[in-house]
């Protein structure tokens, strides 16, 4: 579905990278990432917790910490070269405005004292200097895409529900119309019913306004919801990246087969299995594969020298599995050109 | 009914009074309202529901942490309401309670060996030798091994896992008849989730203690628990063996969360999944009747929002608390109306998005 909409490339990142200065060193918490998203096309970044998926977005975001150590990569938003304005360009004419934030538990952050709706109006007035009546108005339209009754606006957030309030974040990122709004972890702290409602209208405005998502969680039964593509992230890199399809049918990294396995299914009678072991620190990963230290299928070649994140499976085969598989990245030696031919 | 069963709760319910400015009685939060049930000895059980059911009440009221307002929990046949202070004691050697967030429940300033001495030394273990003995067993059984490596660490140095099997460790070194653990896995990682609840599987098992979960998630629980209840505004709607109630849910509210779980499918992207409106409802006012039946497509005027359905069994075993499922309405529409809404969960999703 889709496939008319999606085309165009809207989103391309190039080795980003985002390191932190602590007592004991640099943590490499996002480490020479590259992905692309298309025109109304939703990535999820997947990842168990502290691969650095929070800190991908930071890095998209450039809400930068104060113990930055390197912040670097090239960043293309549509024609714009973002990574190279300037922090006072970028906030005016790409943070909010262009690219929307749902930062994680940010439900929890709304201002206690200013009304939901002033608060979600805020965006047009700050970066679009509209003025406050307009701005409301807009925010009412936002309100009623994401479901909250537009009474609510001149509500306080001590009075709406969790999930009331996770819609109000939703309508204050979508307010100012960007063209990929980043949502991080919006539904984990949510109950089952209210996470599925809101997966919904996240399905919803996606279908009729054409934009673009890049969901960032560690739910993979979840973000099944939403995703077109899947990109999984490994201690600070990306390990693979495919079709929702393929990811939620036949991985291709050891990794990613591991974690489809890990994940209990509610019409399976098959037992879960853990990944043994855990990851490695980001303060000195390991200089080969991330991931080889808990992966049976390594051999020689995946302690000495870290794995390229090629074209893998079908997309290399050349297999008819459509335009879309051609955009199969995986970080695995068992996947690299040479490689393969000789573990056929 | 051979056997005592280990606990008994018999119309249990919690409520917390409303006072205004001190001393007015207003209302009261109906957080457990007329629950009862038996947990026999060895068996896994799950108590399943949203946040705001009145779960965490029901387990700290299970725990002796709150005084029930009506109705008495019974364990091993005696009333926890008459023990005294060192008759108490004593029981809650016997129940051990798994903390949903470890590193919350674990002192910060507190070495893993002094963590698990403290439950010893209340509980009058006053060997040193034997003391150490029994915090290295418990150590080498939740897999904390080299137990050396352990002893002397402090929770901030161990891994989310590590700490939940440390808080665990603490809650069975007395060797307690029922572990209560409340949403044990929900701040860990999915592969960290299986193992520690194989792990605790394991432990129930060779043990054959009891073991109460409480969780949100009921994706895990059809290897980790033999019986599950669901709870719905401070009530327990549906109990039933856990194949039971996964694969023919009878309650509207369990066929309702059930279809709004997903399986990793990218099929899923394209489809909205049917949602009951609203939200759960307050429960210092809760609504009469079924407290479902505001949010339930299958509701029945003039009966569900009138009188509070009792237990019903439509099948051994299996309880719901849904006048859908009272005996002799099978004929009627509203049995139609369940044989219509068929394939509960499975394949919940309807309506195409695609379009």
């Amino acid at each position: 579905m889709g496939e008319s909409v999606m085309g165009e490339t809207l989103l391309s990142v190039e080795a980003l990278t985002l390191h932190y200065r602590t007592r004991s060193g640099a943590v490499r918490a996002v480490d020479g990432v590259s992905f692309d998203v298309k025109r109304g096309e939703a990535l999820v970044i997947l990842g168990e917790s502290g691969c650095g998926k929070s800190s991908l977005a930071r890095a998209l975001m450039r809400l930068l910490p104060r113990n930055l150590a390197h912040h670097g990569g090239r960043v293309r938003l549509g024609e714009t070269p973002i990574s190279e304005l300037s922090d006072e360009r970028f906030r005016r004419e790409v943070q909010w405005s262009r690219l929307g934030l749902v930062m994680q538990a940010s439900m929890n952050a709304l201002n206690p004292v200013v009304k939901v709706g002033e608060q979600v109006a805020e965006p047009l007035r700050e970066l679009k200097r509209w003025p406050r009546r307009r701005a409301l108005e807009r925010a009412a339209e936002v309100f009623q895409r994401v479901g909250l009754p537009l009474d609510f606006m001149a509500r306080y957030p001590f009075e709406l529900s969790g999930g009331m309030r996770q819609r109000a974040v939703l309508a204050m990122a979508l307010v100012a119309e960007p063209e990929l709004v980043i949502l991080d972890e919006p539904t984990s702290a949510l109950d089952v019913l209210t996470q599925a409602a809101i997966m919904n209208v996240l399905k919803e405005i996606k279908r009729d306004q054409g934009t673009s998502f890049i969901l960032i969680t560690h739910d993979v039964a979840t973000s099944s919801e939403l995703a077109d593509r899947v990109a999984l992230m490994y201690a600070g890199e990306l390990v693979e990246a495919c079709s929702a399809a393929r990811f939620f049918g036949e991985p291709a990294h050891p990794y990613s087969q591991r974690l489809m396995k890990s994940v209990p299914r509610l019409h399976e009678r098959e037992r879960p299995r853990a990944i043994p072991g855990q990851p490695p620190s980001l303060l000195d990963p390991p200089s080969g594969c991330r991931f080889a230290a808990r992966c049976p299928e390594r051999f020689a070649r995946c302690e000495a020298s870290p794995p390229a994140f090629v074209p893998g499976g079908s997309a290399r085969e050349g297999a008819g599995e459509g335009a879309a598989e051609s955009r199969h990245r995986v970080r695995c030696w068992l996947h690299a050109p040479d490689e393969g031919d000789k573990h056929g | 009914m051979a056997e005592t069963p280990l606990v008994e709760a018999r119309g249990l319910h919690t409520w917390f009074e409303l006072r205004q400015w001190g001393f007015l009685r207003v209302g009261a939060v109906r957080a457990v309202d007329d629950v009862s049930f038996t947990l026999t000895r060895g068996e896994a059980v799950a108590f399943v529901g949203e946040s705001g059911c009145g779960k965490s009440s029901l387990v700290r009221t299970l725990l002796g942490l709150h005084r029930p307002t009506a109705g008495e929990v019974r364990f091993e046949g005696e009333s926890l309401a008459g023990l005294k202070k060192a008759a108490l004691k004593a029981w809650r050697a016997r129940v051990g309670y798994v903390q949903q967030d470890p590193f919350g429940a674990l002192p910060p300033f507190l070495d893993v060996r002094r963590i698990l001495a403290e439950p010893l030394k209340v509980h009058g273990v006053t060997d040193r030798a034997e003391r150490e003995r029994r915090i290295r067993a418990a150590l080498a059984e939740v897999r904390l091994t080299p137990v050396e490596e352990f002893l002397g660490k402090f929770p901030h140095m161990l891994s989310g896992g590590q700490q939940q099997r440390v808080v665990i460790a603490r809650a069975l070194i007395l060797e307690p008849a029922l572990v209560i653990a409340d949403e044990p896995v929900s701040m860990l990682d999915a592969s960290v989730r299986v193992e520690i609840l194989e792990l605790l599987q394991g432990i129930q098992r060779r043990r054959g203690l009891t073991l109460a979960f409480v969780t949100h998630d009921l994706t895990t629980v059809r290897h980790y628990a033999e019986r599950i209840f669901v709870l719905y505004a401070g009530k327990v709607v549906e109990s039933a063996p856990v194949n039971d109630l996964l694969d023919a849910p009878r309650h509207p509210y369990t066929r309702a969360l059930l279809a709004a779980l997903s399986d990793p499918d990218a099929a899923n992207a394209t489809r909205l999944r049917e949602v009951p409106g609203g939200e759960p409802p307050s429960l210092i006012d809760p609504p009469a009747g079924c407290r479902f039946h505001p949010r339930c497509s299958s509701a029945m005027p003039g009966i569900c929002d009138r009188e509070v359905p009792p237990d019903f069994t439509p099948h051994p075993g299996h309880r719901a608390a849904c006048w859908l499922h009272e005996p002799g309405a099978e004929n009627t529409n509203h049995a139609i109306i369940i044989d219509g809404r068929q394939a509960p969960g499975r394949g919940g999703p309807v309506h195409d998005v695609s379009q």
